[in-house]
């Protein structure tokens, strides 16, 4: 015991970027795990997380899905699924900025940056076990949508693409929400405000309904946004149809995202107290 | 990079720090003794937690510099954060998992190996008291026990410098009884530490010297009987329960004390330093009282607490939130008014 701290007092002040690399990835790997474990003992989060995506599904497949249709002559619930999987990536980073506004006004942060650890390991461990939550929760969806008559009719590549671009989206929306987080700090105005800019942004695209259906001037708006992009490139990569256009915007949108909220995200965390 | 083992544990000079418009630290100056405790008391805003989070990497100060163990908080900042343990105002434990888990964490970003993570957190709960709550979720522990699990993570490193913000802020009586014996007990196995109060008792209990910090500046320092000599000796003090003669009583006594009398209109406490004159001041006091036909409870002589320190030294007592709110126009000032209120 005594040798092994020792060993670690020893530790020269600048051990290089490899040892310090190697140390970052670890102390992330510490974070991510105990992210993941929290979440594991608070069933009500996974609930909470899992049961919002499964409503969505049940409510358009069977309530509104009969009102609205969709171009060609394709069952609805194709439409909606990659709308809704793409909805849930984004929404499961809720818990993210509620997680670090806690762990920010309990002191939490400030005793780990107190430690020796990598100072990146905090942000990146709540971004890693998020997106891993984010994973779980897709799937699950994914789950559900399969057994109410969703079939990914293109092939498993594409649909692999899907998920994997729900994620990329799910990730960049999880960086706007840590900035948030941080940047207000308070739990109760986290819960509040945190997200509510995602409700319009998220039903005024292709998620739900087909935007032909909307008034002009809407259309405009819905047409135009980086969710309608990101939305119809994963049903592209669903169910088959034109993709390039809407791949290249989504790429450019989301790469925008996380060049601006990446570095603001860092910032917010390193100014945090 | 001066690793002087001779020199102070923690060393101060002239730290400053403002957020925006507001002063938090004008100056501080600080040395601390190895294996020696420092109490930092002040009331709130006073500065306390500002130094804290200068000294333990988490903030940059503005000007002047922090040294700990011989490392600069700012340059040195990462060999600082491996001599030192914090434990803050609130506990910073993660409530959803068991004490055990808590500490195997910190263990781990301590870089401990599992095993060793695993051993340390048996051993810290061990002297905490906490073995049968190890397996328990730390959202069912009582407030003393989270502080106490808190408190037992910023030792999971065997810091040499210990950090320790308000360690009883918001505990009972009785665990605040118990978290002292416990800091007590790690002081005595010669951990450097730091610790910050607003209770004047928790100072004289556990610190070897005292700081007091007012509005961002050191406005004394000494042992806890320096301090107290600081007062004048002896206080004579009585309540009036007739507030209207308040005033009167104040006048009585005026000339008996060696300074200026103070009086809470509140609670109709009066209260003068009496220096070496004990008794005969006594006997005066009530002559002089009786005299003017004022009634009194409780007329006793007492020998000062940190409290009257306090208040002798800023003019408004060191819990008085009315007193610290109006305490911005400057302590001559609010010395000034309490003498004026009083007469």
């Amino acid at each position: 015991m005594t040798a092994a701290i020792a060993l670690r007092n020893a530790t020269p002040d600048d051990p290089g970027l490899v040892v310090r690399s190697r140390w970052a990835i670890i102390d992330t790997l510490t974070i991510t795990r105990r992210n993941l474990l929290v979440w594991t003992r608070v069933p009500a989060y996974l609930v909470f997380t899992v049961i919002q995506p499964v409503m969505f599904v049940l409510m358009f497949r069977y309530v509104f899905g009969g009102a609205i249709h969709v171009s060609g002559n394709r069952p609805y619930v194709d439409f909606l699924m990659p709308g809704i999987l793409g909805q849930t990536a984004a929404f499961a980073t809720f818990g993210t900025a509620i997680a670090l506004a806690q762990e920010l006004k309990k002191g939490v942060i400030d005793r780990l940056r107190s430690m020796p650890m990598a100072r990146s390991a905090v942000l990146a461990g709540r971004l890693v076990a998020d997106t891993g939550r984010m994973l779980v929760t897709v799937l699950i969806v994914v789950g559900v949508g399969y057994a109410v008559g969703f079939r990914f009719s293109n092939g498993a590549g594409p649909a692999v693409l899907m998920i994997v671009l729900a994620m990329v989206f799910g990730l960049s929306i999880c960086l706007i929400a840590a900035f948030t987080g941080l940047a207000i700090g308070d739990e109760e105005s986290v819960q509040a405000f945190g997200l509510i800019w995602l409700f319009p942004l998220t039903f005024l695209s292709s998620a739900f309904v087909p935007i032909s259906s909307m008034p002009g001037w809407l259309q405009a708006f819905a047409n135009n946004q980086p969710v309608t992009y990101v939305i119809n490139t994963m049903r592209a990569l669903a169910i088959g149809g034109p993709i390039e256009a809407n791949l290249w915007k989504s790429i450019a949108w989301l790469a925008g995202i996380f060049i601006v909220f990446g570095p603001l995200a860092v910032r917010a965390y390193k100014r945090a107290s | 990079m001066s690793q002087d083992s001779s020199g102070p544990a923690i060393l101060v000079e002239g730290l400053t720090k403002a957020f925006g418009e507001v002063r938090a630290l004008r100056g501080i100056d600080l040395a601390v003794p190895r294996g020696t405790v420092l109490g930092v008391l002040g009331p709130n805003g006073a500065g306390k937690t500002t130094a804290v989070r200068i000294l333990t990497t988490l903030l940059r100060p503005d000007n002047g510099r922090a040294i700990v163990e011989g490392r600069d908080v700012v340059r040195e900042a990462a060999a600082v954060r491996r001599l030192i343990g914090l434990s803050g105002q609130s506990a910073a434990i993660q409530e959803e998992l068991t004490g055990r888990e808590n500490l195997e964490i910190v263990g781990r970003l301590f870089h401990l190996s599992r095993a060793e993570a695993r051993r340390r957190a048996v051993e810290l709960l061990a002297q905490f008291d906490l073995t049968d709550a190890a397996g328990r979720a730390a959202k069912n522990f009582s407030g003393g026990m989270q502080r106490r699990l808190d408190l037992a993570a910023s030792l999971v490193g065997r810091p040499k410098v210990l950090f320790l913000d308000e360690p009883t802020t918001g505990l009972d009586p009785r665990s605040r009884l118990g978290m002292w014996d416990i800091i007590r007990s790690l002081v005595a196995g010669g951990t450097t530490t730091l610790l910050t109060t607003q209770y004047l008792d928790e100072a004289d209990e556990l610190a070897d010297e005292i700081v007091v910090i007012d509005h961002g500046l050191v406005i004394a320092a000494g042992t806890a009987e320096e301090l107290k000599s600081r007062v004048g000796g002896d206080v004579l003090e009585f309540t009036v329960p007739d507030r209207s003669r308040i005033s009167d009583a104040v006048a009585a006594v005026a000339s008996i004390g060696e300074g200026e009398p103070h009086a809470d209109k509140e609670t109709g406490v009066v209260n003068v330093g009496v220096g070496g004159r004990g008794s005969d001041a006594l006997v005066e006091a009530v002559r002089a009282l009786d005299e003017v036909g004022v009634r009194t409870k409780g007329l006793a002589l007492r020998r000062p607490s940190l409290d009257d320190v306090f208040l002798a030294l800023t003019g408004h007592a060191a819990e008085d939130e009315k007193a610290l709110t109006n305490g911005r126009r400057g302590r001559k000032r609010a010395s000034k008014d309490t003498a004026k209120d009083a007469s």
